[in-house]
């Protein structure tokens, strides 16, 4: 839509977020453009999570604003959020355990929205895209094996047709070639104009994928810029996410 | 006659253990999803029990006082989450406070409007004769309940099973924040689940009048046997609250009949077992 190439895809503007009674993210400010992906770059503790928390309307931002193709979206319900057109690949994976691959999938199907002319996302092409998840259609989430749940966190996001993806270190605990193919998913999908937000403990990765780079520490923004600058410069990476 | 006194034991344990399950399938499904039990189901129960013996002291129909019960119960739990629940949502000790609060309400209503006097509910006349089958007698309308029990769980197994209704609700019982994540109307369920439960409760007071009747302190019977069901099941699963009711059943019935000084203590005790070595309940999943 000719909107959603005037806009931001997601603006966040001057969040603070808190658990409990600890101030966790201090004016937090980002722009993800449509068709890009940004890599949201932090060490542990960092507050990366606690972003995409907010953004997904899990904590309530106390101040700040949060928009999604120019409409604001901070401090709605997390589902209103979802069907707005915000999807969570979250931290961890968090399957619905006792729900068939197959059910995973359904239950978080949202009409299509017409995306930049994409078409939408259908059971049949995640089982496309991923087709171990095919083969496993009927065996229950929770007996999957850690990538085969990574992709069904995947797959399960992109049936909601999101307008912005967030995904919250796909990488964690992954074989090596299992993150080589996750990798080889999220440049797919950037390819065909999905607008990312990609958390990442795996620098190296990140990198390779993102347009731009935000790096958070202690709940601060602390560098934002094009992906390639940061890469050719080992004194930002060195200075801010430690080792390389 | 020996024979005649187990098979009759057990009959009725089968017929009030599929009364318990029409009680505590709902119970256990809106405690997994809404992570409270709701103190008022006993309460649903006896107002079950009244209505449909006030329909059928009318005149009325069996099958319409059941079904009057179940609407009007229904109509009750509605308001209740609505208008009380709704309002105190992420205060989890204040709406399991305020169920307890309406259950105490119900039961003085239900004194006032029904007097403390027991109200005896005659069986349909077709389901009083009992059923002769090999030389043995059968009652009739207990064999009745266990039909209506079995084609309910049926009902509720498709609906969990094989639906997306159901799948959304179990996926609010796995994890409910992340099933609003994926755009799950979770507190649309919570009233559709909390709905469903009011209406198998009515209805399972008004089939349980013939065997129960309907009198002060139902609810009070009822409360205790549906947490034990819901206990040893594991909280919001449907095949555990089928097991656990027919395990109570005939815990309860047995206990009765042959220890009953230690009737209770047989029907607790499996509980604290359960509670100690199984926290989550026989079907009940493990925290994540």
């Amino acid at each position: 839509m000719a909107t959603d190439l005037a806009t931001d895809a997601l603006d966040i503007a001057g969040i603070d977020a808190f658990y409990g009674d600890s101030h966790v993210l201090h004016g937090v400010s980002f722009t993800l453009r449509p068709g890009r992906l940004l890599g949201l770059l932090g060490r542990n503790g960092a507050g990366k999570t606690t972003c995409m928390n907010t953004i997904m309307g899990f904590l309530k931002p106390k101040r700040g604003s949060i928009s999604l193709f120019g409409e604001h979206v901070g401090g709605l319900a997390p589902d209103t959020i979802a069907r707005k057109g915000i999807c969570l690949v979250p931290q961890g994976r968090r399957m619905f355990r006792s729900l068939t691959v197959r059910e995973n999938l359904m239950v978080a199907a949202q009409r299509t929205r017409g995306a930049g002319g994409r078409p939408g996302w259908t059971m049949d092409r995640v089982f496309d895209l991923f087709p171990r998840l095919k083969e496993r259609h009927a065996q229950f989430a929770g007996s999957l094996s850690g990538g085969e749940q990574q992709m069904l966190a995947i797959g399960r996001a992109l049936m909601g047709n999101p307008r912005v993806l967030l995904m919250d270190e796909p990488s964690e605990g992954l074989a090596p070639q299992i993150v080589a193919e996750v990798g080889r998913i999220i440049a797919q999908l950037k390819a065909e104009g999905q607008s990312i937000v990609l958390v990442e403990q795996n620098i190296r990765l990140a990198l390779e994928l993102a347009d731009d780079i935000a790096i958070i520490n202690t709940g601060v923004v602390v560098h934002k810029g094009d992906a390639k600058a940061i890469k050719l410069d080992d004194a930002i990476v060195s200075q801010h996410l430690g080792v390389f | 006659m020996q024979w005649q006194f187990w098979i009759v034991q057990t009959l009725n344990s089968v017929s009030f253990g599929g009364l318990l399950f029409l009680l505590s399938s709902g119970f256990s499904l809106a405690f997994g999803l809404m992570r409270i039990p709701n103190l008022a189901h006993g309460a649903f129960f006896m107002l079950g029990a009244y209505f449909g013996a006030t329909v059928v002291y009318f005149g009325g129909d069996f099958w319409l006082a059941a079904l009057a019960a179940g609407v009007g119960v229904g109509i009750v739990g509605i308001a209740l989450e609505r208008f009380i629940l709704r309002p105190l949502a992420g205060n989890v000790q204040g709406q399991v406070l305020v169920t307890l609060g309406i259950s105490f309400i119900i039961a003085d209503v239900c004194l006032l409007v029904w007097t403390g006097d027991p109200w005896t509910v005659p069986a349909p006349p077709a389901m009083r004769r009992p059923l002769l089958v090999a030389g043995f007698a059968f009652p009739t309308y207990r064999l009745v309940v266990v039909v209506i029990a079995l084609v309910a769980a049926v009902a509720l197994y498709f609906l969990m099973e094989r639906t997306r209704l159901g799948a959304m609700i179990r996926a609010g019982v796995d994890d409910m924040e992340m099933a609003r994540g994926v755009g799950i109307p979770v507190s649309l369920l919570f009233t559709v689940v909390f709905l469903l439960g009011a209406v198998l409760a009515g209805a399972a007071g008004a089939f349980g009048g013939p065997i129960l009747n309907a009198y002060p302190g139902l609810d009070a019977d009822m409360l205790p046997l549906a947490l034990i069901v819901v206990i040893l099941g594991g909280a919001g699963s449907l095949l555990g609250a089928f097991v656990g009711s027919f395990i109570v059943g005939f815990l309860y019935n047995f206990g009765i009949a042959l220890f009953p000084d230690l009737a209770y203590f047989i029907l607790f005790l499996p509980m604290l077992l359960v509670l100690v070595f199984m926290p989550q309940g026989l079907f009940g999943r493990a925290a994540p």
